[in-house]
């Protein structure tokens, strides 16, 4: 039998948890009160958007994918949510709700014209994102706050958990770890989940095992589509406002915590802990760059180098689980 | 009737197949018992590919019947075949590399839990199906870390996986070794034995007379016939594939060979010369102003030595001498800078550039050597093309014309062109005359032996024999890629080299 070895696959993944646990252990050294709770609270709260939406980047660029409409649909929701609440005087929960099904939806037409007429989703999600950012304009061409109580009291209040005299969870992190969790279980303790992996490792095997490779690609951007649609939920939350212009190039801060989070741009390989991990790693940054009084944009900076060198990483580790397989055949 | 057990388990009848313009089968019968390994032979393009895809469900019969076990199916998709009982082990693995083994057994009909996927279960699922090809390895690691060996195995396990009847192994030996080949065939015994019927379609006679009881041989989309193993002799098996009918070539006169002595040096010497896995090792040596064929059926490693030549792939093993100087071909531009040329088979994928004028395409490969940053001058492409589409007697309207708008046999010759402007000293032709009519062939003959006369060595590819014959002073016999023969003088015939590629001493 052969020595027990990390699987290189797993590589990026401790990596990412490496450089994760780096990153927080720096703050604690450098700043007096990096290490308290209110700095672990805003971690999670104030990067909610970017994990639900990252979550679903997760699932389509798993399954081979690309979609570049999150950003458009999370401003679309947000603005559709506002003016349902506040002009029509619809019930917040109907509102929600209804925004949810269309962001589902949109995900759901996508993935069908991407299947149906073999369509590069580059493209249909391009397009998706001109559309979807267009209606939200469409809706409202300027933003507007939601003073409704389900959002000043309940999502603020009620909803948010009260940790300490000062601190509290606030809901929209809560949104943030339940969708983790179940997307932690679909990607793998469901046949969905692993379909979608095998359709992103390899399309033809995928076809020619007998896998339901239809379906399972209109699936990915529906899960897509919800959690785009989620993310603007959650962006009412943190902000009791919706915006047409919200989260420009929004998906792209996704698809950079998804790669730091150790998932391969072509599909079949990664996990959902991963870019947990990832939008926390953003975060951190984020966090850092302020607390140093930088500008803001250094954040821009260290993510853009910080992403180049996971790329790097990753060339590495496939380059030499390359040679692995090639010695095992000839060797 | 289902449960007689003398009738076959598939019978296909009158099965006919065309695509846009080619008829890939007709009026194809084909019959497989139970408890038989049975072979599915032909050379390109005989139709046995379309024949599995179409009784796995991924291409619709245009006509035909299909029973399986008496009953007639029709199967619409790879998932629907599997349900019936028919299971397929594709030549390339076609496995998902980055998920473990266990996955890729049980992918799609994975054991679940409360609708959870149950991954205890999996392992313990996949480790049974593997205990049915007698392998025992770590399921739970990724299936890319594992030798072809264990992968094709682990696709054979999730063939039989699903209650299969009928299991089709398309090509699987064709990137195993011997040990393995013969491990493999340890399992597919066993599998016989426990009532299954295996078609196995593959290009190696001797894994064919050591494994299969009975043999079905197509060309071009018909059925030749199906013979017992052990009634067929292995020149006539040939003979049937290559389609010349073995009385007529063993009574025919025999070929003029020595075609032009040649006048030159030794230019390309091989010793022991190959890649592990690929093909090799080969041992021959060519002259200047020398024509030598390398034959053998296809999948014999013929063009796999052409690519190792020209450094499409590196040689593991021996030694390549060019005009005396021993050499590592690296790349094709290192081949190109020494002299040698290459046309490839597939002359539409590797070759042409169909959007681009005559002019153009002959002047590639020689403005690819200059540099970019030393442009020809537009008359010396003018020039240059002239003189080849006379030279060649390339039928166009001008060098402007879009080479796509050409005949196959003035691609040929266009490519041909290309490779002449460099002026090389090694000429190697793959198939030059495939899909090509008849009277551009003849020319395309009549060009290579003026090439030769002009003092070029030339190293020509080709199945039909009768143009290799022809053509050729020496010819190298190539079998299951390795060198088995080198046929010369009185003994180049097509009946020879027939003879060299059943393997002589098993034949008739």
């Amino acid at each position: 039998m052969k020595p027990p070895r990390l699987n290189s696959q797993y590589i990026p993944l401790v990596a990412t948890g490496v450089v994760l646990a780096v990153l927080y252990v720096t703050g604690g050294c450098l700043f007096p009160n990096f290490f308290s709770l209110r700095v672990l609270v805003n971690l999670f709260g104030g990067n909610a958007v970017l994990g639900v939406a990252a979550i679903g980047a997760t699932f389509v660029i798993l399954s081979g994918g690309i979609d570049l409409s999150v950003g458009a649909v999370i401003g679309f929701t947000s603005i559709l949510i506002a003016t349902l609440v506040e002009e029509h005087h619809v019930a917040p929960l109907l509102a929600i709700s209804l925004a949810l099904l269309l962001g589902t939806g949109f995900g759901a037409g996508m993935g069908a014209l991407i299947q149906r007429f073999e369509l590069p989703p580059f493209l249909v999600t391009l397009a998706g994102m001109f559309l979807a950012r267009g209606l939200a304009f469409v809706v409202r061409p300027d933003n507007l706050g939601i003073h409704h109580p389900f959002y000043a009291e309940g999502i603020n209040h009620s909803l948010a958990l009260q940790l300490d005299s000062r601190v509290s969870w606030p809901f929209a992190a809560t949104c943030f770890v339940a969708l983790f969790l179940v997307a932690l279980v679909l990607a793998h303790y469901t046949r969905l989940g692993r379909n979608i992996y095998a359709l992103g490792g390899d399309e033809t095997s995928a076809r020619l095992m007998g896998l339901p490779v239809a379906r399972t690609k209109i699936a990915t951007y529906t899960i897509g589509g919800f959690c785009s649609a989620l993310a603007g939920v959650v962006y009412t939350f943190t902000t009791q406002n919706g915006d047409p212009a919200a989260c420009v190039g929004k998906e792209l801060e996704a698809i950079a915590a998804v790669v730091i989070g150790g998932t391969l741009l072509s599909g079949g390989v990664g996990f959902v802990a991963g870019t947990g991990m990832g939008v926390l790693i953003l975060g951190l940054i984020q966090t850092l760059i302020t607390y140093q009084n930088l500008n803001s944009w250094w954040t821009v900076i260290v993510v853009g180098l910080l992403l180049l060198l996971f790329i790097l990483l990753q060339n590495v580790v496939s380059a030499l689980s390359g040679r692995l397989d090639n010695t095992a055949r000839h060797g | 009737m289902a449960s007689d057990a003398s009738a076959p388990l598939l019978e296909i009848r009158g099965l006919t197949k065309s695509f846009p313009g080619v008829k890939a089968l007709e009026g194809v019968d084909f019959t497989v018992r139970r408890g038989e390994v049975h072979a599915l032979m032909g050379e390109n393009g005989a139709g046995k590919s379309t024949l599995i895809k179409v009784l796995t469900g991924v291409y619709a019969p245009d006509g035909g019947t299909f029973r399986l076990g008496g009953a007639v199916i029709r199967p619409a998709s790879t998932k629907e075949a599997e349900a019936v009982g028919i299971s397929t082990v594709y030549q390339e693995v076609n496995l998902i590399p980055h998920l473990s083994v266990a996955e890729n057994i049980c992918l799609g009909r994975q054991p679940t839990r409360f609708g959870f996927v149950d991954w205890a279960g999996m392992t313990r699922r996949a480790v049974a199906a593997l205990a049915r090809v007698d392998l025992r390895i770590d399921v739970r690691r990724p299936l890319s870390s594992y030798s072809i060996a264990i992968q094709q195995l682990t696709a054979l396990a999730r063939a039989l996986d699903v209650s299969a009847r009928l299991l089709i192994l398309d090509e699987p030996t064709s990137s195993l070794d011997a040990r393995e080949v013969g491990e493999l065939f340890q399992v597919l015994r066993k599998l016989r034995a426990e009532g299954l019927g295996i078609v196995m379609v593959t290009h190696f006679l001797d894994q064919v007379y050591a494994i299969a009881d009975r043999i079905t041989v197509l060309r071009d989309g018909r059925l030749v016939g199906e013979y017992e193993t052990a009634k067929l002799p292995r020149m006539e098996l040939v003979s049937r594939m290559v389609g010349r009918d073995w009385s007529a070539v063993a009574a025919a006169p025999r070929a003029v060979a020595g075609v032009g002595e040649p006048t030159g040096e030794v230019l390309l010497e091989l010793r022991n010369f190959g890649r592990p896995g690929l093909v090799g090792p080969v041992d021959f040596s060519l002259r200047a102003g020398e024509v030598m064929g390398l034959a053998g059926l296809l999948g014999s490693g013929r063009t796999e030595t052409a690519r190792l030549i020209f450094g499409i792939e590196r040689a593991r093993t021996g030694e390549m001498r060019l005009g005396g100087r021993p050499i590592k071909v690296h790349s094709p531009r290192q081949a190109i800078r020494e002299g040698l040329a290459f046309t490839s088979e597939n002359r539409k994928l590797e070759g042409i550039i169909p959007h681009l004028s005559v002019r153009e395409n002959i002047i590639l490969a020689l403005q690819a050597r200059e540099g970019l940053l030393r442009p020809l001058p537009r008359a010396r492409q003018l020039a240059l093309a002239d003189e080849f589409i006379q030279l060649l007697g390339i039928s166009t309207p001008g060098p402007e014309q879009a080479v796509m708008n050409l005949s196959g046999g003035n691609q040929q010759k266009v490519l041909l062109a290309r490779w002449l402007a460099l002026q090389p000293r090694l000429l190697i032709l793959d198939e030059p005359t495939r899909g090509i009519d008849v009277g551009a062939k003849a020319e395309i003959e009549k060009l290579v032996q003026s090439l030769r006369a002009k003092g070029l060595a030339i190293l020509f590819i080709s199945s039909e024999l009768e143009e290799v014959v022809r053509g050729c002073r020496r010819v190298v016999v190539l079998r299951d890629r390795v060198q088995v023969g080198e046929l010369t003088g009185p003994a180049l015939t097509e009946e020879g080299i027939l003879q060299t590629i059943a393997g002589a001493s098993h034949a008739p």
